[in-house]
């Protein structure tokens, strides 16, 4: 009865929490397979550079029509889209590294968003009012986000094999066939709209975690793609439900409380994950001798 | 401006009368300064043309948390009469008028009146019951007649008629409340500048159970508000302070309540705004809970 209440009484009671689960979910099985290939290709910080370059999108936005939630939400992706896609075709069109030339879009970004904000004269937090809120989950966003998560799943089957070659060995993908590129180009559009997707329900720059945090533990438990893929899954649903239940239970935040449960997960991976954890690396198990 | 007229018209015969004369009049006005926009509003309908006017506060400032500017300090220091609310409000003031080296008369607006206590500490708010506006306007009649013995008769005259306005106002917020069914007569809010309303016309201001306004409310925080008004059966909710509107939206969905909508409590807002005056923020307060409470 005690665990019921703890584990299940606040969902079978609120509709709120219901709603937020949902949203964790659908949220886990669209980012965590992202963060995944994030992570393999180097990129883990490419998710909080793009956040701040969804920033003049969002400013446009509110520029041609207030502060609607619609239209800023649309701006902040045309202007991911606009610098993912520019930064990724200049990388592979001239010898800038990705990083560099994603570094220089997002700053510009960033830099003509604060600008156009200026100009309207206004103090607004603008990216205060394009955060949503998990506990805040209305139709439309909840609905937002699980065709967001379905197109990512239904992209990522379509591109999977080719990413994931350019992801161990993009020389002999480039020797064998021409759909690097446009898989790649394909993979940043499908950041940027996870990226959106977790601001509209975490709230806070936090959304990012949820993508990398699993991935990281993944990394610790699996070796190969398909395994990591699906505990990175399976561990941001873990953290995003017992998050959910931290936050209840005490008056932790719901969007830290989630980033905080993925991170202990992450540390307890670190320690003893089976593949390159710690413990693992300090005491071998017997069977290794044999 | 209908409150205006009576007099309105007594000046203008006056100045028409004898124009040389009325100039000099408009020149040896005293200046009073009034500490927030709500007791400027009382000043100056009891002064009426006898009586500059300036607020430190304007409308849609916070007077709780002012931040004194130098021009304010000139002010204090031109002023023969400050007008004050007390109760602890203008916590900022006694320090200026020190620093402004200002000779002003300080009249505090809510002598006489017994103020409900908030943790032993006074709740300045109370200009929010109509009955305690007209002690207000009485005490600011009586220090504009001290300050200025020639013009006894204006303020007087001008301070009926505002005091007649006033009691009107009174019948009407009773109604209003009479209309509202008995056991509809609570709402939700974060504000806690209702006491005196609460008091003087029994409608309950419920405050939400743990919700800090300032940081990010926890799934515990919502939950809690979600059984409190299921419980409590309560019709309307105020939650401005909640920064994300569809957090409210949410809480509403759920409880099958209401989301009322502003209601003024420290300010008034500038004159296109939803409350020029405090008659009008009274009434914008009685209707917009009229509206959240009905059936």
């Amino acid at each position: 009865m005690m665990i019921y209440d703890a584990l299940i009484a606040p969902f079978s009671e609120f509709e709120f929490m219901r709603r937020a689960l949902a949203a964790v979910i659908a949220l886990a099985l669209g980012g965590a397979p992202i963060g995944v290939f994030l992570m393999l290709r180097r990129m883990s910080l490419v998710g909080d550079a793009m956040a701040h370059a969804i920033l003049p999108g969002a400013a446009i936005g509110f520029l041609l029509s207030g502060l609607n939630l619609f239209a800023m939400t649309t701006g902040g992706l045309i202007a991911g889209f606009t610098v993912a896609i520019l930064a990724g075709a200049v990388a592979r069109a001239t010898g800038l590294k990705e990083d560099a030339s994603l570094a220089t879009f997002y700053l510009v970004s960033l830099a003509l968003g604060v600008t156009i904000v200026s100009i309207k004269g206004t103090n607004i937090d603008l990216l205060h009012v394009l955060f949503g809120n998990i506990l805040a989950m209305d139709d439309p966003t909840l609905l937002v986000i699980a065709v967001n998560a379905t197109i990512t799943l239904v992209a990522l089957a379509v591109i999977f094999r080719p990413l994931v070659i350019e992801s161990v060995d993009p020389m002999f993908l480039r020797t064998v066939s021409r759909a690097g590129a446009p898989a790649h180009l394909a993979f940043l559009a499908l950041v940027v709209i996870n990226l959106v997707n977790g601001f509209q329900a975490l709230g806070t720059l936090l959304a990012v975690g949820l993508m990398i945090l699993p991935a990281g533990i993944a990394r610790f438990w699996s070796r190969d793609i398909t395994g990591m893929i699906c505990i990175a899954v399976a561990s941001a649903v873990v953290s995003g439900y017992a998050g959910l239940v931290l936050s209840f239970q005490s008056r932790v935040p719901s969007g830290p409380a989630i980033i905080l449960v993925a991170a202990a997960l992450y540390v307890g991976s670190v320690l003893f994950g089976s593949v390159g954890g710690l413990f693992r690396q300090l005491f071998p198990g017997r069977h290794l001798e044999a | 401006m209908r409150r205006f007229c009576p007099w309105l018209v007594g000046l203008l015969v006056v100045a028409s009368a004898s124009p040389l004369r009325a100039q000099d009049r408009l020149q040896d006005r005293i200046n009073v300064v009034a500490s927030f926009s709500i007791l400027g509003d009382f000043v100056r309908n009891v002064g009426g043309e006898r009586v500059g006017v300036t607020t430190l506060v304007g409308p849609n400032g916070d007077v709780h948390v002012y931040t004194p500017a130098p021009m304010d300090a000139k002010k204090v220091a031109d002023a023969k009469l400050l007008v004050i609310n007390g109760l602890g409000l203008e916590g900022w003031l006694p320090r200026l008028v020190q620093s402004a080296g200002s000779k002003a008369t300080i009249v505090t607006a809510t002598l006489g009146i017994a103020p409900i206590k908030i943790d032993a500490a006074p709740d300045p708010h109370a200009w929010q019951s109509v009955l305690n506006a007209k002690i207000y306007v009485a005490n600011i009649r009586d220090a504009l007649m001290a300050a200025d013995p020639a013009d006894a008769a204006v303020f007087r005259a001008n301070a009926q008629s505002y005091l007649k306005e006033l009691d009107g106002l009174d019948r009407e917020v009773r109604e209003a409340v009479a209309k509202i069914p008995d056991g509809r007569r609570k709402v939700i809010s974060t504000h806690d500048a209702f006491g005196y309303l609460a008091l003087a016309y029994g409608i309950e201001f419920i405050a939400p159970l743990g919700v800090s306004t300032e940081s990010e409310a926890s799934a515990r925080d919502i939950a809690a508000i979600i059984s409190q008004i299921k419980s409590l059966k309560i019709p309307a909710v105020f939650l401005e302070n909640i920064s994300d509107p569809r957090l409210i939206r949410r809480i509403a969905a759920e409880t099958g309540t209401r989301i009322g909508g502003t209601l003024y409590s420290d300010s008034l807002t500038a004159e296109n705004g939803d409350a020029p005056t405090y008659i009008d923020m009274v009434r914008h307060n009685i209707r917009t809970l009229s509206r959240a409470l009905a059936n």
